[in-house]
């Protein structure tokens, strides 16, 4: 009992930590002008809580080469930057490594730069993971993304149009309002010149027939107008 | 009064097709084998038809831009015609229902004009221009003369 116990606890331990890997991110393109600076994030998720021995690696690998250069390498809360290869004097450290942020900045872009950034994080004792790789596009003139400027256009059209109808039920909505305060205002003129005793218990149906009557204005208003169109057309 | 009713639908409907087919079918301009349209550039060769992205610049943005909307307010008045023709009073105009029409149409100008102005920013060599973009040109007329078919026509009984 003792042994299977022990056994199967020994198992638990062995496995926990294989189940569990680090998970890197970054981003999956980027875009770069050529002569500006651009910042290439990278980020980790690990189960364990945040070691002093936390590493950050990134390499490069130009854009029709097969291996890749070792260019950045923070360990033991100091980085290393390239100082011989070829990003030496463009390339800085701006990430956070408390934050689990290990981000590098590239300065003067250049043609050459385009290639396939990799970052690599490790929080011992939590290392086996996958790196992940950015890939770096270098333009001369920033290209507009495509359907950027397709949903603008879709979207700004819809809205004016939703806009306008909204505007012109709320102006008819307001007027018929208008026009309902005013047919009781004459009516209630009217009931206190007749007779103040009994007009307080009549006030709710009086209220009422008047929203009937203003309603009804309203249709014969409307039908009015049609009709006096037809009559117009006929002529 | 309803072959009219019948007739008007199918008019209607007629210029949606041939706005979705203009829209979706891949042969605004045609190459000897290659075709290409809003979307995508695609040539058919011995193993079969490949397909890339196309251009992604701001007129052909706009084009496509203006060709969904037309899809968009032509569908959003077929429902408004079929709404209005319940709910509109007798001798009342589709006043509504011809306005999106009329839009869409205008639509569907506009984004065939700027294509056809535009077209050789993105298109070299001597190509001719294929079935949708024609399909395209007449798609505008058809809804103008439904709008304004609606706008003209009254509700009897």
């Amino acid at each position: 009992m003792l042994g299977v116990l022990l056994v199967s606890s020994v198992l638990l331990v062995g496995l926990a930590p294989q189940t569990q890997a680090i998970w890197v991110y970054t981003s999956w393109e980027r875009h770069g002008l050529v002569g500006s600076e651009i910042k290439l994030y990278c980020s980790f998720f690990s189960w364990r809580w945040l070691s002093e021995d936390v590493s950050f690696s990134w390499s490069y690998k130009p854009e029709a080469a097969k291996d890749s250069i070792s260019i950045f390498h923070f360990a033991r809360g100091q980085a290393y930057v390239d100082n011989k290869g070829p990003f030496r004097d463009r390339l800085e450290f701006v990430g956070n490594p408390k934050r689990r942020d290990g981000s590098i900045l590239i300065r003067n872009l250049e043609y050459n730069d385009n290639g396939t950034f990799t970052c690599d994080a490790k929080n011992p004792p939590d290392i086996v993971g996958r790196p992940s790789s950015v890939k770096l596009l270098v333009f001369d003139r920033v290209p507009t993304r495509a359907g950027v400027i397709t949903g603008a256009i879709i979207g700004s059209v819809l809205g004016v149009v939703i806009l306008i109808l909204a505007l012109y039920y709320l102006m008819r909505f307001l007027v018929a309002r208008r026009v309902l305060s005013l047919s009781v205002s004459t009516v209630e003129k009217g009931k206190k010149k007749s007779g103040k005793e009994g007009s307080q218990q009549r006030q709710g149906p009086v209220l009422y027939a008047t929203l009937d009557q203003s309603s009804k204005l309203l249709k014969g208003v409307g039908s009015d107008k049609k009709k006096s169109d037809s009559k117009r057309d006929k002529k | 009064m309803l072959i009219l009713l019948f007739a008007i639908v199918i008019l209607h409907i007629a210029a949606l097709v041939l706005l979705f087919v203009s829209t979706i079918v891949n042969a605004w301009v045609s190459d000897n084998g290659s075709t290409a349209d809003l979307w995508q550039n695609c040539s058919s060769s011995d193993t079969g038809v490949h397909c890339v992205v196309g251009y992604t610049g701001e007129w052909i943005q706009a084009v496509q831009a203006m060709m969904i909307l037309s899809i968009i307010f032509s569908i959003i008045s077929l429902f408004l015609f079929i709404c209005q023709l319940f709910t509109l009073q007798k001798g009342g105009r589709f006043f509504l229902t011809g306005t999106f029409q009329i839009l869409a149409s205008l639509f569907v100008m506009s984004g065939a004009i700027i294509y056809t102005v535009k077209y050789r920013d993105w298109i070299s060599g001597d190509a001719s221009f294929g079935y949708a973009y024609i399909l395209a040109w007449v798609a505008f007329p058809l809804a103008l003369i439904s709008g304004l078919i609606y706008v003209i026509l009254r509700k009897r009984e």
